[in-house]
């Protein structure tokens, strides 16, 4: 079970977060810990790995920006055994990352403590980055917005699509696994943060049980609402647009398979990944051979089934986090595609991505009274 | 014109599928010479990514032909197969791509005749959806 409480806001938020931080170390409960920080240039929040207290001095848990989704970087420090207790600071979708990754047996909540943040969207980094030369405190602003129940970029900026479209906004999937604490903002309006935390955590940090304001699941309800409809409106542009192998040539047109969007998902971590490996280098013969038989044939080659590969291999554990197309060089909406296939691949075993660790990833189990029809002839 | 006569890829488990295809020719079943056969330890081994790359290649169909449920040769090969088939179809279905194309057969090593019969109902509904457009696509 978990407490909810009220943690009085002194100075500012990122300071209140800083110090419930300090306490979760000073009391024993984690010896270091994952967490943004601002980065001394200011116009960028990093994650960091902190195991000195006065070193979160620019911790800034809930600026709108995420230059890498940090479920890998807390499978980093957890995968083999954590080396000592470690605090992992997370937003939603690096949240249910997460989750994914540990059943996937690439990160652990063994010695982890996990603390799950409301996501108040995020910038692309240059858009960040744009906003701090301007002078703008977009921490400060995003707060002031998600205390009233808003959730919106600044004028003449965007926040990044996927985050337009998250079901999410606060970390944790009903009816599944919940991070040990979590902390909101969103629809909180009375000068405090709303902890949930674990009930032996809660004990041992003296939390105080409150009720949460009734303005927060209005608030939540709404934008998720809004974001559902933008969900849908996406897909189904997605699915017009993409209906048939020209619209899918089209949609891939400026792909160079870099490789980018699998290396930025939290997801593929596959070492020895196909596309890692020599199987694509082919021999000068068989790209004549090719060549012969189309009469030409688009190199690099295999463009498309590199994409097509990844949906089958990672769509049904897609969080959504949108690192592909953040970290696409041509500006390929590369999340939207792979959410609108991982939505349907996903509800075959109505599975969630991210959402409980109780569930086996859809590829890693089976059952054996399912799909009967398939395989049989018709 | 040219009859069109479809290529058809067909990744057949070696202990069930591959052996009734065995059977069929030592019955000398007749059937249409528009396979060819990749044989497989396992319908289970058989990743999507050859699938999709047959299809893009140019294949006209895809066979995939493993153990009836139950009789895995390694316990639960078949069922992780018809896990990743859904998939595929899926994504296939997603982005407007023809998942007809393949053809997922339960075939066991004493069905020859069966065997036979699929390649022909195959052969014929192809023939029927017509030639891939993969073929003329050298962007693909």
């Amino acid at each position: 079970m978990a407490v909810t409480a009220r943690l009085e806001i002194q100075n500012s938020v990122p300071e209140t977060v800083a110090n419930f931080l300090r306490q979760l170390m000073a009391q024993g409960i984690v010896d270091a810990l994952l967490v943004p920080q601002r980065l001394p240039t200011g116009d960028n929040v990093v994650q960091t790995l902190v195991s000195r207290p006065e070193k979160l001095n620019g911790v800034d848990p809930f600026a709108p920006v995420m230059p890498v989704a940090s479920s890998k970087l807390a499978g980093n420090v957890t995968k083999l055994g954590a080396a000592g207790r470690v605090g992992l600071v997370m937003r939603s979708c690096e949240w249910r990352g997460f989750v994914e990754l540990v059943k996937l047996q690439q990160a652990s909540t063994e010695g982890a403590i996990t603390v799950g943040l409301d996501c108040l969207g995020t910038y692309e980094m240059t858009d960040y980055a744009r906003l701090i030369a301007a002078g703008i405190d977009p921490t400060a602003e995003a707060l002031v917005a998600a205390a009233e129940g808003r959730v919106a970029p600044h004028d003449g900026y965007q926040f990044r699509a996927v985050c337009q479209m998250c079901e999410y906004p606060a970390p944790g999937v009903k009816g599944g696994t919940q991070p040990d604490i979590a902390i909101g903002v969103i629809g909180v309006n009375d000068g405090s943060l709303l902890v949930k935390a674990r009930d032996d955590l809660a004990e041992t940090l003296g939390l105080t049980p409150a009720e949460a304001p009734a303005s927060r699941a209005t608030a939540l309800e709404k934008l998720v609402a809004g974001r559902i409809a933008e969900r849908d409106r996406r897909f189904a542009e997605f699915r017009a647009q993409v209906d048939g192998l020209g619209g899918l040539l089209d949609y891939f047109s400026t792909c160079i398979r870099c490789h980018n969007c699998m290396i930025t998902c939290p997801i593929c971590y596959c070492p020895e990944c196909i596309f890692r490996t020599p199987t694509f280098d082919h021999t000068s013969e068989q790209y004549f051979n090719w060549a012969d038989r189309k009469g030409a044939i688009r190199m690099p080659t295999d463009t498309l089934i590199f994409h097509i590969t990844r949906m089958n291999h990672m769509s049904t554990s897609c969080v959504g986090c949108g690192m592909c197309t953040s970290a696409c060089p041509n500006d390929i909406p590369v999340a939207t595609a792979f959410r609108a296939v991982a939505q349907k691949t996903q509800a075959i075993y109505d599975y969630v991505a991210g959402r409980s660790l109780e569930e086996d990833v859809p590829l890693a189990t089976f059952r054996e009274d399912e799909l009967t029809a398939l395989g049989e002839r018709e | 014109m040219e009859t069109f006569e479809p290529r058809i890829i067909a990744f057949l488990c070696n202990w069930c599928t591959y052996t009734g295809a065995d059977l069929a020719g030592t019955s000398r079943l007749q059937y249409p010479p528009n396979i060819r056969v990749i044989r497989l330890m396992c319908t289970g081994a058989l990743d999507p990514v050859y699938v999709a790359k047959a299809l893009l290649e140019g294949a006209d169909g895809v066979l995939i032909g493993g153990c009836h449920p139950g009789d895995c040769h390694y316990q639960s090969g078949n069922y992780k197969a018809r896990r990743r088939i859904a998939i595929l179809n899926q994504i296939l279905e997603q982005m407007g791509l023809e998942k007809d194309r393949i053809w997922l057969r339960w075939i066991s090593a004493s069905e020859g005749q069966y065997f036979a019969d699929t390649v022909t109902e195959m052969v014929a509904a192809i023939k029927e959806m017509g030639p891939n457009p993969a073929k003329e696509l050298w962007a693909a």
